[in-house]
């Protein structure tokens, strides 16, 4: 019995993939930060129109302002704020609905025609009926959010549980797990990969339309504060805008393909 | 719940475990009714290790699938003796090729029938703990799937199957993907952990030769419709050791019969794909 012909994947082969991996994850740290040097290169040698782009390190110096007064970080945490909101609002019900639609055919056929005719409706065109219904607040920039990342959420996760084999199904009745188990030990861990996938798109999708939805009628958040910028013609405002926007997708994927590594050990690395 | 007419039966040595009786299942296909299994009438006693032998396409894994509850027969009945003790399940698939759950480690694949049953945390971490001991895989616990040769996955899957203590083993085609070598081991395995509590297995092959290595009793099949042609019991004692049994000049002539009621079979078979695929 101890006789096992076949030995499991050699540590040393694993080792490798793990530097590989990290290597991967150094270059994803120099490739934006090489376009930075460039661009401040182009700005101190005349190569480009300062006054629409100035140099990054004029910029930074607006950056640290900025910190330092605190209106930054004001505006941080109230678009980050609004990004949560939203994200549970609209994620939690896509994942539930979308693990639903993907389970039961009767659940699809309701709810297919009703998300492929919505879908496709730019979600920035929605923002003043949003604001119509919800009035100025912290809700409409909530939903806005929410409904931004519903549709990539519930897309991926009804496409990862269809795309789970059959076989595994089988298996869980066979083995006697019923309605909630099936859920939690096939459904969900089956899908996972594609959800993350969703997550991913949603928050990309989520930052795009928080920016915008804090442009009109709202007094805060970074939307705001680069809108405001136009209107005082500060053009390295709206910049740092929009690199701590860049830096926050960068950092939201960097932590999202953590979090994946972590919760779906078992998709080989690729 | 799942159409079958489950009765208690009587507790005798010699009891029947499945008792099939005109059992038939027709699938509706674009080209009209496909008769996957015709009038099948069968009875197979407590303890048995039965297998069925024949050629693919022969309403086998059907078969397999009714028993299971994952597929509904047509017309005929089907009776399966519940297990005397009803906390525990009526049966436990081995399924073709990889069912192991790619996000399970081994230790909670083969612990998954006992979780879902919601057994007491010791009885789950002693009984997995001993098929696992016995397949070989107790140093292999924390590995995922992907982490496993084919034969260890079976293993994981055999060990599965024991763990989860089922009153009938289903086991389909559980070896045809392995290479030879592996798959001799695994017989040899499956022998020594079905000797430890001779459970009633319902075991599906397309060899020959694992039939009469492994069953006390052969069904040979027809295919298109699937009928039961011949019904063989294998005379050769238990305990058995693989290797030792097929160098045995019996085991050969035995093997050979069973072979001359399978050749035309495969042969018509064959003839009937070539005709059906012009």
């Amino acid at each position: 019995m101890t006789d096992v012909v076949q030995q499991p994947v050699h540590p040393a082969r694993a080792r490798m993939s793990l530097s590989q991996s990290n290597l991967e994850r150094i270059i994803n740290i120099v490739s934006p930060l090489g376009l930075l040097l460039a661009w401040e290169l182009a700005a101190r040698f005349g190569w480009i129109d300062v006054r629409f782009f100035p140099a990054p390190s004029k910029i930074f110096v607006t950056l640290m302002n900025l910190v330092e007064s605190g209106a930054l970080w004001r505006h941080l945490s109230a678009s980050m704020q609004r990004l949560f909101w939203g994200f549970i609002f609209g994620g939690v019900p896509a994942l539930l609905l979308g693990i639903g639609m993907g389970l039961n055919r009767t659940l699809r056929a309701v709810f297919d025609p009703i998300v492929s005719a919505t879908y496709p409706i730019p979600k920035s065109a929605i923002l003043p009926l949003m604001l119509l219904i919800f009035g100025l607040g912290e809700a409409s920039k909530i939903v806005m959010v929410a409904v931004g990342i519903f549709y990539p959420i519930l897309i991926n996760t009804v496409a990862g549980v269809l795309e789970i084999n059959k076989i595994y199904f089988d298996v869980s009745h066979n083995f006697g797990a019923r309605g909630w188990q099936v859920f939690r030990t096939v459904a969900f861990p089956g899908a996972l990969p594609l959800i993350m996938t969703g997550v991913k798109l949603g928050v990309g999708m989520g930052l795009i339309l928080i920016s915008l939805a804090e442009m009109v009628g709202a007094k805060s958040g970074l939307g705001y504060m680069m809108w405001n910028a136009w209107e005082i013609l500060s053009v390295e405002t709206m910049y740092v805008g929009l690199l701590v926007i860049a830096a926050l997708g960068i950092v939201f994927t960097l932590i999202l393909t953590e979090i994946e590594r972590l919760i779906v050990p078992w998709k080989i690395a690729r | 719940m799942n159409g079958q007419a489950l009765k208690s039966a009587p507790a005798k040595a010699d009891d029947v475990k499945i008792r099939l009786r005109g059992l038939s299942k027709t699938f509706e296909t674009r080209k009209g009714p496909f008769v996957a299994i015709d009038n099948l009438t069968l009875d197979i006693p407590a303890g048995c290790f039965f297998m069925i032998v024949g050629p693919s396409g022969c309403g086998k894994t059907t078969l397999l699938r009714i028993l299971a509850g994952l597929d509904k027969h047509t017309s005929g009945t089907l009776e399966i003796a519940k297990p005397a003790d009803s906390s525990r399940p009526g049966n436990s698939m081995v399924f073709q090729g990889d069912s192991l759950f790619p996000w399970m480690t081994v230790w909670e694949n083969a612990s998954y029938g006992l979780r879902m049953r919601n057994r007491p945390q010791k009885e789950i971490k002693d009984v997995v703990g001993h098929y696992l001991m016995r397949t070989g895989l107790s140093k292999f616990t924390d590995l995922y799937p992907h982490q496993l040769s084919g034969g260890m996955r079976q293993r994981v899957s055999i060990a599965r199957a024991f763990a989860n203590d089922p009153d009938i083993l289903l086991m389909d085609e559980p070896f045809s993907a392995l290479d030879e070598q592996n798959k001799v081991l695994l017989q040899e395995e499956l022998l020594r952990i079905w000797e430890e509590t001779r459970k009633t297995v319902m075991f599906i092959t397309h060899s020959v030769d694992e039939a009469v290595t492994l069953g006390d009793r052969i069904m040979v099949m027809t295919a298109h419709p699937g009928r039961a042609k011949a019904m063989v019991d294998v005379p050769f004692p238990r305990p058995r050791s693989v290797l030792e049994l097929r160098a045995q000049p019996e085991y050969g002539e035995f093997v050979y019969n069973i072979w001359g009621y399978l050749r035309e079979e495969v042969h018509r078979a064959r003839s009937q794909d070539e005709g059906s695929s012009t």
